[in-house]
């Protein structure tokens, strides 16, 4: 997992690989220890050829009683899943640190939940909807211990606020797609985590999977959550979110909806597909290969 | 009649029960290769294990148990690394990756043998075949020899090794289970609720060098591939739920080895008195009769299992086709009803009439030939018809289609529509109408 290439030196992070802090992220003034996802100085590489650069973002504080609903959108390749992905340490960072509520993100993993694409994972596995939807409580239930009645019944209570108790003990493949969607978010449910990461779950679902999504994410941010989203329907990002995160390779603007989600930063961000950036990323992937 | 009764416990009781355990084992952990369709990994270790026998052998100078295990999981471990690093560094896929390092380290574990054969008590071909029928308790003269515990103390170690493996392998699945599944099915959460997914592979994969190791000796390492694979393959047949697939799984593989076992000894004997062919004195080997137990049990799954087997599967595709043939029937009737002409029983199957009457959908017009729809079939030919013509609509109003090419479509689509795509079809306040202007039949309350 880690011996990936060293980081990639970028202008940004000259000066946070010369001077590591001791303080963490805390000694910055613009980070706040209350934000419940600090991002600073990420770069990540795949096969040294960079997918993202120097990404900085704080997401706002929250109260316990409204949350954050935040979308990152961007073109394709513009690095939206892997952004999440580093986040939750699945792919290496170059660089960069990550912290969850002022605390390095892999040391907060009981208060971060996941919801991945749906094509990752192989749907034809021997489990149910029920033991797909408990999954996200065996962070909570610990090593070795089983997942007794008392966790099922937790993981049925979720199977129901996205309307599929009555599917709980079907094989995932006798599923819809929609319904497996909205497994995976019951799975996020009786996670009860603090702050979300979901890829692309409106992706190709149907009208009620939207709807039953919509609710789900109300419900989070009314409990005081914070959910990440990479979306990719431009026009429902202004109903459906508070914050947005345009990102294509660097972060091109990021705050609330109504300043950010503007046409000037969406051109900046989809216009002109191959920016300079991303010459200068496919120039280095190249620097190494042979002539 | 003592000496047979002896011979079968000598011989036949640690010989079985060796097959037994080692497949036990291969069982239980196969059935996690073959969900994360990393079978192969199964052959890449069985194979890439023998360099690390060896070299545990020449280091130790002995072929106790405990050297060859761990020899065996450092190699087994090495081929996961390398398998893994190979992907990465040549970018090529997983398959072909295991292919370039287990024959490698299998060449170089042939090198290593042929090189010392005249220190080392090693056959390849043992490695590759297997010797269960070497295996002999000589002290175990009955079930009474095993109160004594020195008795125990002279048990032959094959049978040691595969019964410590098979428990290993059982107590690591049951303790491990719910991490195991995780990690199987969604590696990325598994690592992102601190159940390390790397950690928990290399753990499955340890655990199966051991079981291939520990299985060579009743197996072989060729037919160990069938014990990780084929009870495995099996069960997923079977059943839909991963608990019931993995001891399904182990219980399939210890039976085919006990089947196995017990055809090998005893079949050529029993074929000889049942036929009176001279056959009595053959010798079947008990590896590849264990083997081929377990690919007949495959193939039995493959055709026979309730709901994923090719017959179950066949009488579904026969039981739709007849549902459409008769949904189309009622279609026709209804048609027919609607223009006013009489319909002929003879122009359809005389199956689908049959069927269609024997559910009271149509009946004969009395002393003659021709059928119409009773009123439960009616009512049912309603609902075709109206979904028929509410996606013709659907498909030219909606889609764009032409209206002259939407007819086959509907056809396809009326068999499948439920309540609640009718819903979405006709939404309240905007009723449809068919393409040719006939009258799209009302909802049944």
């Amino acid at each position: 997992m880690t011996d990936r290439p060293p980081p990639t030196p970028t202008p940004g992070t000259v000066a946070a690989t010369q001077a590591p802090r001791p303080g963490g992220l805390a000694d910055r003034p613009e980070h706040s220890p209350e934000s419940p996802l600090s991002i600073h100085d990420v770069t990540v590489a795949y096969h040294r050829r960079p997918v993202l650069w120097d990404i900085d973002y704080d997401a706002p504080p929250v109260a316990p009683d409204s949350g954050r609903l935040i979308a990152i959108v961007g073109p394709n390749g513009a690095g939206k899943s892997t952004l999440i992905k580093a986040c939750l340490g699945l792919v290496p960072r170059a660089s960069g640190t990550v912290e969850v509520f002022g605390l390095p993100a892999e040391r907060q993993r009981a208060i971060i939940g996941y919801v991945p694409q749906r094509e990752s994972v192989d749907w034809d596995f021997p489990v149910s909807a029920l033991d797909v939807v408990a999954m996200g409580l065996y962070g909570r239930i610990g090593w070795f211990r089983p997942v007794t009645r008392r966790w099922r019944e937790r993981a049925r209570a979720a199977l129901d606020q996205v309307g599929l108790a009555d599917l709980a003990g079907r094989q995932i493949s006798q599923l819809s797609g929609g319904q497996q969607q909205r497994v995976f978010l019951a799975r996020a449910l009786a996670q009860d985590a603090r702050l979300y990461f979901m890829d692309e779950p409106f992706a190709g679902v149907d009208a009620a999977t939207e709807r039953a999504i919509v609710d789900v994410l109300r419900d989070f941010r009314a409990r005081g959550r914070t959910v990440v989203v990479v979306h990719h329907a431009l026009a429902t990002v202004p109903e459906y979110f508070d914050d947005v995160l345009l990102l294509n390779m660097r972060i091109v603007a990021a705050g609330p909806v109504e300043t950010t989600f503007t046409k000037d930063n969406l051109r900046k961000t989809y216009g002109g597909r191959l920016t300079l950036l991303d010459q200068a990323a496919q120039a280095l992937a190249l620097a190494e290969e042979p002539r | 009649m003592t000496t047979l009764a002896q011979q079968f416990w000598t011989m036949d009781v640690p010989a079985g029960l060796t097959a037994v355990f080692a497949a036990l084992a291969c069982g239980v952990l196969g059935s996690f290769l073959v969900l994360r369709k990393q079978a192969l990994m199964g052959d890449a270790i069985s194979h890439a294990v023998l360099p690390g026998i060896v070299i545990a052998f020449l280091l130790t100078g002995s072929r106790a148990t405990l050297p060859v295990l761990v020899g065996a999981a450092v190699a087994g471990v090495l081929t996961v690394v390398l398998v893994e690093a190979l992907c990465r560094l040549a970018r090529v896929e997983a398959q072909a990756s295991m292919g370039v390092v287990f024959s490698l380290l299998f060449a170089l574990g042939v090198i290593l043998v042929r090189r010392t054969a005249d220190r080392v008590d090693l056959d390849p071909d043992c490695v590759l075949y297997g010797q269960l029928e070497t295996i002999f308790w000589e002290r175990l003269t009955g079930p009474v020899a095993l109160l004594d515990p020195t008795v125990w103390a002279d048990a032959p170690h094959q049978l040691a090794s595969t019964g410590a493996i098979a428990l290993l392998s059982v107590a690591a699945v049951t303790i491990l289970f719910k991490e195991l599944r995780i990690a199987a099915f969604d590696p990325g959460l598994a690592t992102a609720q601190g159940f390390r997914a790397g950690v928990l592979h290399y753990v499955l994969m340890v655990l199966v060098a051991c079981a291939v190791v520990a299985s060579f000796e009743a197996v072989g390492s060729i037919l160990v591939v069938a014990m990780l694979v084929c009870p495995a393959a099996s069960a997923r047949l079977l059943t839909d739920r991963l608990s019931s697939h993995v001891w399904l799984s182990a219980l399939i593989s210890a039976a085919s080895a006990a089947a196995g076992y017990v055809i090998a000894g005893f079949g050529p004997a029993a074929v000889a008195r049942l036929t009176g062919w001279d056959i009595a004195g053959e010798a079947l080997s008990a590896s590849g009769m264990i083997a081929a137990t377990s690919g007949l049990v495959l193939a039995a799954a493959i055709f026979l299992a309730p709901s994923h087997g090719v017959v179950a599967r066949a009488i579904r595709r026969r039981r739709l086709r007849a549902r459409i043939d008769r949904e189309d029937l009622l279609a026709s009737l209804f048609r027919d009803e609607e223009q006013h002409r009489p319909s002929d029983a003879a122009v359809f199957r005389a199956a689908t009439v049959r069927a269609a009457r024997r559910l009271g959908q149509v009946d004969f017009e009395p002393g003659g030939t021709r059928i119409r729809l009773t009123e439960s079939g009616r009512t049912e030919a309603r609902r075709l018809i109206r979904a028929h013509r509410l996606w013709e609509g659907y498909l030219v109003d909606e889609l764009g289609a032409r209206p002259d090419q939407v007819h086959r479509t509907a056809t396809e689509l009326e068999h499948v529509t439920d309540a609640a795509m009718d819903r979405e079809l006709a939404p309240p306040g905007a009723e449809r109408r068919d393409q040719s202007g006939k009258p799209v039949p009302p909802r049944d309350s």
